[in-house]
């Protein structure tokens, strides 16, 4: 059939411009799309959150704080200003001490206590003892020792996204979770890559009777539910999150390895292959020349739609109770977890959904820009 | 046809062969048993719950002893709900997940169609990205967030519909459960059918019908649609198989008596019949489906034949 | 005739907004048609010409935006609501398109898609359009017309699906037919049969034809009238035989030369035999997957010997499916074939890669499709180069990349493009590239498969040119691998022409092109050189 040549002023455009390569041409189109951009900015942010969060934030994800059990999300710091002198008081009351004076200065707290008899200054231990106080100090002493004057540093912790059902700090939590989130997705994305493409590769470049025993094997993988893949996987090898990471990818792998198997086959067919086997290149040349260079943008794109299923399927099995152990924990089970406490406590299920979706969403606008540049023929 | 039908459900028995096999052996592989979660059981009680479920064979006798009881068309007992067998307990289940399922799938392919259908013709229009980014949210939002989140806001804020529970498959009960379920369906139909829809709009057939002066919802239903439906009906068959073996965590959530939750309480629980039960089930869907989109397909297709 | 102008386009422009600008395709044309009078334009690929008819009948894309004026007998069609518009579309003007493949609905049949318009215009019942629908068949010679009704467009050849579309065509008794490049994708011999349909239907109905064509020959026997367009404007106009005597311009005159000319003198009977085939055969197994067992044979070559002297062409001639693009592959050993092979005295028939790479150097291949046979991710110096990379590894970079720059200037490209990529060329610039990709190699042996079948005339002379003046300096031998006889002619001296994997015929090219033996031989002659005579005979039945 003869094939017409057609889009003459698009080439007559492309020769005037010096050397640009279609990895070039992509870029420049991404860049021109707001929501790829935008996501990949959300995106960064995540992976910084991901990596130096956990560091950062003033509370570690396993500290428990048995007084702030589910304390709803809020700025204002606890204890809150109003509540310090009552637990003050009553912690006090214990020592028997006349209490005179108290009031809290910024982050300190200030009393001033008589008693009869002369005070115990190891009185301090039950003040001491309350979470909420350290570091607490007699100023002053009466010569009598029978009145002090004593300080303390409030402990006053600020639980940005609230506490959970065991008193641990929320935004904590998120941040862990979303390393491990991170790391599950581009773990489990290179395990199934690596998986895929080689599968992938080999049945369709050897092609024959090789390629069909290997394809029947992934469409008997494919009938398998995939749930039970996993769980089977993590049944094995025990709840371990490395190991989430291959059951994960080796979950993954089968689609990839039909798009490469697929891409292969059909690059196999075009003519530069058929050129380059007439130059008499070996077939290592074809493959690592001609091949694998012209499967990289699906395979791109694919993976880039792969990392956010496969944090979707760790989230799941995750919020199946199959996932990362305590006291480590991934928005799967935080997820869980705030459905179990919803009535009570909403923020506990609303900010890690927020958490989740929002970089989900981020990675599949990224994914939906990159195809529409690497091949825009759809938009 | 009907040769055709049969050949390919007796070609599926190898599929299935292999299918029960494997999952019987990993199954049995995988460490821990039925009872080790009753720690208080004597070592005569146990002994005598073992004998009686046949788990002091050597595992060959016992797979060829599943095998035999398969062809009989029997399932077993459950280990674990011993009151039951697991026909028993499939029978119950499996209808409320169809009920769900289907309802799920008749929704997801009607909004579906008619929102990817209205982005195509109004392509690059603010109705064209509109149904994108819902599109994109429906895929992108997991069903164990909206689940929580719509029993949440529907059933405990506004107490506007039960926060969960079967009630004998009312349809306030079924509303909330239906809407998890089809709201990825939706976005991933509407997605399908926009991409289609614009590839056969392009079609140089499509210009011939548009050249002959055929009016333009008669260009758009006979000539463009069809042709854009067929990737979608590729696509139902693997998803209506999913979406009416249940979902274990809308059936979780919204406390629902269906099969989905069998699965991974049975694998947790090494419940090895329960579990092989539902493999199967789920394979036969699968197989089923494929079928069925497959005779849909060459009904809708001139060119496909069957082979 | 009647001057009675039924067709006026004035000032019509086109435009598409694409993401990388926007580009004007049609800048300000006028045409018109009398009632029926047949009128060509005529324009190289990328012209703007198919994109002029697409605006007036309101087909563009939807990123495509017309301005300007087209009336039919006096109505304005451009801005005409659709549902006006569509009352003449398919009615007093109605299209047929290039492609048969794809121009017809896969999923409906032949009845149905004959009929739909019908039924739409002519207000006829399901049963009086069916009859229509089966006259029709019939006026165009469409064999078994009873059975054709129930048949899907897969199960009818390129040939019959282009005959079906003129039977939609002609179904309401149109003014006017426009023809977008109807016969392009045709075998020349179907072509002339289209062609030859078209001309008696037009004496017999009346109507006028607007036929769009890059094809010259067709315009000289088929045309009262000539548009000429060149980017998006019309450059000259006027009668057949005024453009094709007396042209005023230099584009319709460039046009005009572009018709390949020339002939190749024979070689000496005592040149030496370089590549020497006997009883080649090539056969397909298709189907037969895993399990099943059903796989039938198709013999795509059969038999074929031909021997190649040094500084010799040897043209091998043959419609679609005649198997010489097969036959050039597996005497290369790029396909498993029987038969034997033997180059300079050394069998290679049967060689596996590793065995065959000392004798690829050179044996060397140039494709048809200079969109496909270019590795896209690869700059145009390392496609050029990859061939030393094999068979002259000892070279540095430095001194391949010196050889690319000598093979680019060779190729008449300038040496800066080996920093750039393949889809930032032309396909002429490209087959440029193809050819460089050979010749860095200095081959003997030279195989092109349909080399210019994928360009515009123009530039297919420009390459004819080149690949002379590089076996002149080489003392090059080609397979030359054609359906087009006017560029065999030029080029090859010893022609063979093919047919369903068989040589028909075979001899000096002089003596095949002056006096063909052969019936089939005879009729692609006609065919490619006699249109007008074609045309002028009574229309039958295809066998």
């Amino acid at each position: 059939m003869t094939d017409i040549a057609t889009n003459t002023p698009e080439l007559a455009a492309g020769t005037a411009v010096k050397g640009r390569s279609l990895w070039a041409t992509a870029l420049m189109r991404l860049r021109r799309n707001k929501a790829a951009m935008v996501s990949l900015l959300i995106l960064i942010l995540y992976i910084f959150a991901g990596i130096s969060g956990p560091m950062l934030s003033p509370h570690h994800y396993a500290t428990v704080y048995p007084e702030y059990v589910r304390v709803p999300a809020s700025l204002e710091a606890y204890p809150r200003a109003e509540e310090i002198i009552p637990q003050a008081e009553s912690v006090l009351t214990r020592t028997r001490l006349q209490i005179d004076a108290i009031e809290v200065n910024g982050n300190t707290l200030h009393v001033e206590a008589s008693s009869e008899r002369e005070i115990d200054p190891r009185m301090t231990r039950y003040l001491e003892r309350s979470d909420i106080f350290s570091n607490v100090r007699i100023v002053e002493t009466s010569g009598d020792s029978r009145s002090v004057v004593m300080e303390a540093d409030v402990e006053r912790l600020r639980f940005l996204f609230g506490t959970d059902a065991n008193g641990r700090d929320l935004l904590a939590r998120i941040l862990v979770s979303i390393r491990i989130s991170l790391m599950i997705g581009a773990l489990a994305t290179g395990v199934a890559l690596i998986i895929g493409v080689a599968w992938g590769a080999t049945a369709g470049f050897l092609g024959g009777r090789v390629d069909n025993v290997m394809m029947r094997v992934v469409d008997v993988l494919y009938a398998l539910p995939f749930t039970f893949f996993a769980i089977l996987l993590v049944v094995f090898f025990g709840r371990n999150v490395v190991l989430m990471f291959v059951a994960v990818g080796a979950v993954e792998w089968l689609d990839m390895a039909r798009i490469v198997r697929g891409q292969t086959i059909s690059l196999r067919r075009r003519e530069f292959v058929q050129a380059a086997e007439a130059l008499g290149v070996s077939s290592g040349g074809i493959l690592r020349r001609h091949i694998i260079p012209n499967t990289l943008g699906p395979v791109i794109i694919y993976m880039t739609l792969l990392i956010p299923k496969v944090i979707l399927l760790e989230s799941f099995l995750s919020f199946l109770g199959l996932g990362v152990q305590e006291p480590l924990t991934s928005l799967g089970v935080l997820i869980s977890e705030g459905a179990r406490n919803m009535r009570s406590a909403p923020y506990m299920l609303i900010y890690p959904s927020i958490a989740l979706t929002l970089l989900l969403f981020s990675l599949n606008f990224l994914g939906d820009g990159l195809r529409d540049a690497l091949d825009p023929r759809d938009r | 046809m009907l040769a055709y039908v049969l050949r390919r459900l007796f070609g599926a028995i190898p599929t299935l062969f292999v299918i029960i096999t494997l999952s019987f052996f990993l199954m049995r592989i995988a460490p821990g048993g039925p009872f080790d979660r009753e720690r208080a059981l004597e070592a005569k009680v146990l002994e005598n719950l073992n004998r009686v479920f046949h788990l002091d064979r050597p595992l060959w006798e016992q797979y060829l002893y599943y095998l035999g009881n398969l062809a009989r068309g029997d399932l077993g007992p459950s280990f674990i709900y011993r009151d039951f067998s697991v026909q028993q307990l499939l029978g119950s289940g499996l209808p409320i997940s169809i009920q769900l399922g289907a309802s799920a799938l008749l929704l997801a392919l009607l909004i579906g169609s008619v929102l990817g259908t209205i982005a195509a013709l109004r392509q690059n229009s603010w109705i064209d990205y509109g149904v994108t980014a819902v599109a994109t949210f429906g895929i992108t939002v997991p069903n164990f967030v909206v689940a929580p989140l719509l029993s949440l806001i529907f059933g405990v804020w506004l107490s506007l519909l039960p926060a969960g529970g079967w009630g004998n498959g009312g349809p306030a009960n079924m509303l909330l459960p239906v809407i998890t379920l089809a709201l990825p369906q939706v976005a991933i139909i509407a997605r399908l059918i926009r991409g289609s829809m614009i590839e056969a709009l392009r079609s140089d057939h499509v210009r011939t019908a548009r050249a002959y002066g055929l009016p333009a919802r008669m260009v758009v239903i006979v000539h463009a649609m069809r042709a854009a439906c067929l990737p979608v009906v590729s696509y139902l068959g693997p998803a209506a198989a999913a979406l009416l073996t249940g979902s274990v965590v809308v059936e979780t959530i919204f406390g629902l008596p269906g099969i989905g939750r069998y699965f991974v309480q049975g694998a947790l629980n090494r419940d090895y019949t329960l579990v092989m039960g539902t493999v199967i089930i789920i394979a036969v869907f699968v197989v089923v489906f494929n079928l069925i989109v497959d005779l849909l397909y060459a009904a809708l297709d001139p060119r496909v034949r069957y082979d | 005739m009647s001057a009675e102008r039924i067709f006026d386009i004035r000032n019509l422009h086109v435009t598409f907004d694409t993401p990388d600008g926007r580009i004007n395709a049609v800048r300000g044309v006028d045409m018109h048609v009398n009632a029926g009078e047949t009128v060509a334009v005529v324009g190289e690929s990328g012209s703007g010409k198919s994109q002029v008819m697409m605006a007036a009948m309101g087909l563009l894309a939807s990123n495509g935006r017309a301005e300007g004026a087209v009336s039919y007998r006096g109505q304005e069609l451009i801005g005409l609501p659709k549902n006006r518009l569509n009352r003449i579309r398919g009615a007093k003007i109605t299209m047929i398109f290039q492609e048969p493949m794809t121009s017809l609905d896969p999923l409906y049949t032949i009845e149905r898609q004959i009929s739909e318009p019908i039924m739409v215009h002519g207000g006829l019942s399901p049963s009086a359009a069916r009859r229509k629908a089966l006259e029709l068949l019939k006026l165009v010679h469409i064999p078994d017309p009873e059975r054709r009704l129930k048949s899907y467009p897969h199960e009818l050849s390129g040939g019959q699906r282009q005959r079906v579309m003129i039977a939609m065509a002609l179904a309401n008794d149109p003014d006017l037919l426009i023809a977008d490049e109807p016969t392009t994708a045709l075998d020349v011999t179907i072509q002339a049969e289209i062609l030859r349909l078209l001309a008696e239907l037009q004496k017999k109905l009346g109507m006028a034809i607007l036929f769009i064509t890059h094809d010259l020959g067709i315009v000289e026997a088929f045309a009262d009238r000539v548009y000429v367009m060149q980017s998006g404007e019309v450059v000259e106009e006027g009668t057949t035989r005024q453009i094709f005597t007396r042209p005023a311009k230099d584009y319709t005159k460039m046009l005009l030369a572009a018709e390949p000319e020339g002939s190749k003198p024979p070689v000496q009977d005592d040149s030496p035999v370089l590549l020497d085939a006997k009883g080649v055969s090539v056969t397909f197994t298709a189907g037969g997957g895993f399990l099943s067992r059903s796989a039938f044979e198709l013999k795509a070559v059969q038999d074929v010997t031909l021997s190649l002297r040094a500084g010799q062409t040897i043209g091998i001639v043959g419609e679609s499916g005649s198997g010489k693009s097969t036959l050039g592959r597996a005497i290369l050993q790029l396909l498993p074939s029987d038969g034997r092979v033997v180059y300079q005295s050394v069998p290679i028939q049967g060689l596996d890669r590793a065995g065959m790479r000392p004798y690829r150097k050179n044996l060397q291949m140039v494709f048809q499709d200079p969109y496909g046979s270019l590795s896209p991710r690869m700059t145009v110096g390392e496609i050029v180069t990859e061939g030393l990379l094999v068979h002259e590894p000892q070279l540095s970079a430095r001194e391949r990349d010196e050889a690319a720059i000598k093979a680019l200037k060779e190729v008449g490209l300038d040496p800066i493009a080996r920093n750039r990529f393949p889809h930032e060329f032309s396909g002429g610039q490209r087959q440029r590239i193809a050819i460089a990709r050979a010749v860095i190699l200095k081959p003997t042996v030279i195989v092109l498969d349909e080399p210019t079948s994928a360009l515009d005339r123009s530039i297919q002379k420009q390459i004819i040119n080149l690949l002379r003046q590089i076996q002149k300096s080489y003392g090059l031998s080609y397979i030359f691998i054609s359906h087009d006889l006017a560029v065999v002619r030029a080029l090859a001296d010893y022609t063979i022409v093919m047919r369903t994997g068989r040589v028909v015929e075979e001899g000096p090219t002089e003596e095949v092109f002056r006096t063909p033996k052969s019936d089939y031989t005879r009729a692609l002659m006609q065919a490619a050189f006699n249109l007008k005579e074609v045309l002028s005979r009574q229309a039958v039945a295809p066998a």
